[in-house]
């Protein structure tokens, strides 16, 4: 499968270097994409990844270098003449009109026209053979809105093949799939690699990048930092290029799980899934994590048990008493947090102080006669930051400008600012790049230690194996199985969380 | 702070070239009226402020206005309630039009701009018809209370000193408690609000009950002040000036910033530059356009200087 291509790059960036005020971004950073390759860029946030991407695609001009397309250098001054050289950028964020249907995405801004009018039969045709290459099942008068993420990017990528694109940037396009969804877009990639399309490939999942690219390139600091061929692609090499450093895994920590019951859901009902009630407990000190493929009801568990919609049915008992919660609030009180799974529409105030982001959730508790307490405030803040060790110039600073590791940190901050008994977690780490990411966990095992109940979802399989005591997996809204911390591995995960047999 | 000395720039500047045109803005007189009317709008732009905080935006103002501009007169005048008891009654119809309004929008979620643009209609239709459209007086009665509006405390309007007392209420609730925290973060995200166990709900009703209650202040001392309110006209288009009057004082449309010593600022900016329409005799035809063109000006000048600061900022 995985061919050494040879001769000459079909795109390549020499010297190329970046700098914004107060920062390099890019430091003589070289780069070159065989024909037909998938090439993974890794790196931590703030390794340069993005800016290198959006030198690439037109989006910012290096300040020196030359980047080469076929063997001749070229000025890509925008996104339309990357387009039109068949460079395409698809971001982590999806630019698609949700309100169209996937052919009026693909043909967006030059559609096919017969006297002024959209000629409508030719855009369906044509939108549905390129929902056919990229492996779609669902047709091209779909409406985007009712896509789920995995399948809006393959419209996106069906427009940028549509634009004749040889060459593909992609930026962390996994991140917010599931890994069946994820698989399914690494099919696409190599049939694509296949017909000529060369790939970028930007990742902060490891595992995936041993599984799809051919070669690895790390950048740190904005430099080269190594570059992996595809024999050497190791999920340990990687992290070493990309932190410089020897990160060990933590398999072996003890568990700190009580007897104590913490949590208990006794037939809860989610809205989602009217027929299906759930039970399971969370002791105390223990990690529980929470499996299962996009659409399985992860998200829609946590947001019924932290009180954002109510249960259809069903009672919720923490440390033995029964709780009614109607709102986040009652679920505040009763001692609960939950780091929501979606950082910026859910978490943060992007434009508001580190401070503000930090008490928000506890300034009730912090305020007397209903005034904000402005010293207790700030210090709250300085004892998170180094707490968390969040890198910031200060806690006045607003949360925008933080990387996303410590704007995920900022969050959580606010959540353990409450000394919560009972923590749900909803993909703790998506998006936060690995040194960060280890931080977290340290963390999340820490609070074990101390009692809390911990409750956590996630996409990601290295994470539930490396932080759970106990796994359960949901699939299609019920609980499907349960793995014991001794039993848990990929492949038991995957089986049930597919709906196999355990 | 770097907003209001932009507005307040502004200000000065109107001021000044109105002065040097025609030194009668100066006189003890003008000065004194204008700063009536600008505390008369300051009123009711602090109450759009609340409003326009979280995001939302209040169109009826000016209905409200109108309508407790009519009532008051009405209770006292037709029907001869004592002045306590007509005051507590527009004061809880002006409380129970805000809460009204704020329970159709978050319980219903429906869009604050088609509730209160149907308020708009209703109140200023209510008005009419309970006065049958005759214009409404205190006549030479109620001199009290009519001096609140029209006398004046220490050499100063009598509206300037509630003006100042709502205005440094609201600035301490915005600034100093948690609730006015709340505003602002359910203004700049309110699904991270909630999900910080902020009762949005209830924060958006607060700050519709806020904006209607301080438009019916308004509408009384409107009413005192005038002592001749029309139910058709009375009011009329207030809604915009008090809107106009926040965004000046640097209020986002999208919600989340905001601030109460700006939006005074822009409310008397609206006023001295109505002034000085009339003293510099521009046809007074011209007003709207003046001021849509001022405030136009305003609001580029403030998207520019955003833009030149995110650039320098490397985004």
């Amino acid at each position: 499968m995985r061919s050494s291509p040879g001769g000459t790059p079909v795109l390549e960036a020499r010297a190329i270097s970046k700098s914004f005020p107060g920062v390099r971004a890019l430091d003589d950073v070289s780069l070159a994409l065989m024909p037909g390759e998938i090439l993974a860029v890794c790196g931590e946030n703030g390794a340069g990844k993005s800016t290198l991407m959006n030198c690439l695609s037109g989006i910012q001009q290096p300040d020196s270098g030359e980047i080469i397309l076929d063997g001749e250098p070229v000025a890509i001054r925008s996104t339309r003449e990357a387009m039109d050289l068949g460079i395409a950028l698809i971001h982590q964020e999806l630019n698609l009109a949700d309100n169209l249907d996937a052919s009026a995405n693909i043909f967006l801004g030059r559609e096919p026209h017969r006297h002024g009018l959209i000629d409508r039969r030719r855009i369906q045709s044509e939108a549905t053979s390129m929902l056919e290459i990229v492996g779609a099942d669902f047709g091209s008068e779909q409406l985007v809105a009712t896509l789920r993420v995995g399948e809006q990017q393959l419209v996106e990528i069906a427009k940028a093949l549509s634009l004749d694109a040889r060459i593909l940037i992609m930026d962390e396009p996994t991140s917010s799939l599931s890994d069946h969804e994820a698989s399914r877009l690494f099919d696409v990639m190599r049939d694509l690699t296949g017909k000529g399309v060369s790939i970028v490939y930007i990742s902060h999942r490891l595992g995936e990048i041993e599984q799809i690219a051919d070669r690895v390139m790390v950048m740190r600091d904005g430099r080269n930092s190594g570059e992996l061929p595809t024999e050497e692609i190791a999920h340990k090499s990687i992290v070493q290029l990309m932190v410089g450093r020897d990160i060990t895994p933590t398999t072996t920590r003890p568990c700190h799980a009580t007897e104590e019951v913490a949590l208990e859901a006794l037939g809860l009902v989610v809205p989602e899934h009217p027929d299906i009630p759930l039970n399971f407990r969370v002791r105390r000190g223990e990690i529980l994590g929470i499996a299962g493929l996009v659409g399985a009801g992860r998200s829609e568990l946590m947001r019924v048990l932290f009180g954002l919609q109510p249960a259809l049915a069903g009672n919720l008992r923490l440390s033995g008493s029964e709780v009614s919660i109607g709102h986040p609030r009652d679920a505040i009180d009763a001692g609960m947090a939950l780091v929501p799974e979606d950082r910026k529409m859910q978490g943060l105030f992007l434009e508001m102080a580190i401070h503000e982001n930090i008490s928000m959730a506890s300034l009730h508790r912090r305020a007397r006669s209903g005034l904000v307490d402005d010293r207790s405030e700030a210090k709250l803040a300085q004892k998170m930051i180094d707490k968390l060790a969040i890198a910031t110039t200060g806690s006045a600073q607003i949360a925008q400008l933080l990387s996303g590791g410590n704007q995920q940190k900022v969050v959580l901050a606010r959540w353990l600012a409450l000394q919560p008994r009972y923590l749900l977690l909803d993909e703790p780490t998506r998006g936060v790049d690995v040194g960060a990411r280890q931080e977290i966990y340290e963390l999340i095992v820490r609070l074990a230690a101390s009692g809390v109940a911990v409750l956590f979802a996630s996409s990601e399989m290295e994470e539930l194996l490396r932080l759970s005591d106990r796994v359960l997996i949901l699939h299609d809204g019920r609980i499907a199985g349960e793995l014991a911390r001794e039993d848990l591995s990929e492949e038991a995960i995957m089986q049930i969380a597919t709906g196999g047999q355990r | 702070m770097k907003k209001i000395l932009g507005i307040f720039s502004l200000l000065v500047a109107i001021c000044a070239v109105t002065a040097i045109l025609n030194p009668n803005f100066l006189s003890a007189y003008n000065l004194q009226n204008t700063l009536r009317w600008t505390s008369l709008f300051g009123i009711i732009s602090i109450g759009a402020a609340f409003v326009i905080i979280t995001g939302g935006i209040d169109l009826s103002i000016g209905s409200v206005v109108g309508l407790i501009g009519c009532l008051m007169p009405y209770l006292l005048m037709h029907h001869e309630w004592g002045v306590g008891t007509a005051l507590l009654a527009v004061g809880l119809i002006s409380i129970s039009i805000g809460l009204v309004h704020g329970l159709l929008i978050t319980k219903l979620k429906l869009w604050p701009f088609v509730v209160t643009l149907c308020g708009l209609l209703i109140y200023r239709g209510i008005a009419r018809w309970l006065t049958d459209d005759q214009t409404m007086t205190f006549g030479n009665d109620h001199p009290g209370i009519r001096q609140v509006a029209i006398g004046k405390f220490l050499a100063l309007p009598g509206p300037f000193w509630i003006m100042l007392a709502t205005g440094l209420l609201a600035a301490f609730v915005l600034n100093r408690t948690i609730w006015g925290r709340y505003l602002f973060a359910l203004g700049r995200n309110e699904k991270a609000a909630l999900y910080s166990g902020i009762r949005t709900d209830r924060m958006i009703i607060l700050s519709y009950v806020v904006c209607s209650f301080l438009a019916g202040l308004g509408g009384v001392l409107f009413a005192l002040d005038v002592n001749s309110v029309a139910p058709a006209m009375h009011g009329n288009f207030y809604e915009l000036y008090a809107i106009a009057a926040a965004v000046l004082g640097g209020c986002s449309l999208r919600g989340g910033e905001g601030s109460i010593l700006g939006v005074i600022i822009g409310a008397a900016v609206m006023r001295v530059l109505y002034n000085s329409i009339n003293l510099l005799q521009i046809p007074t035809q011209l007003e709207f356009a003046i001021i849509g063109i001022v405030i136009l000006l305003g609001v580029i000048a403030d998207e520019l200087v955003k833009r030149i600061v995110t650039a320098r900022r490397g985004g």
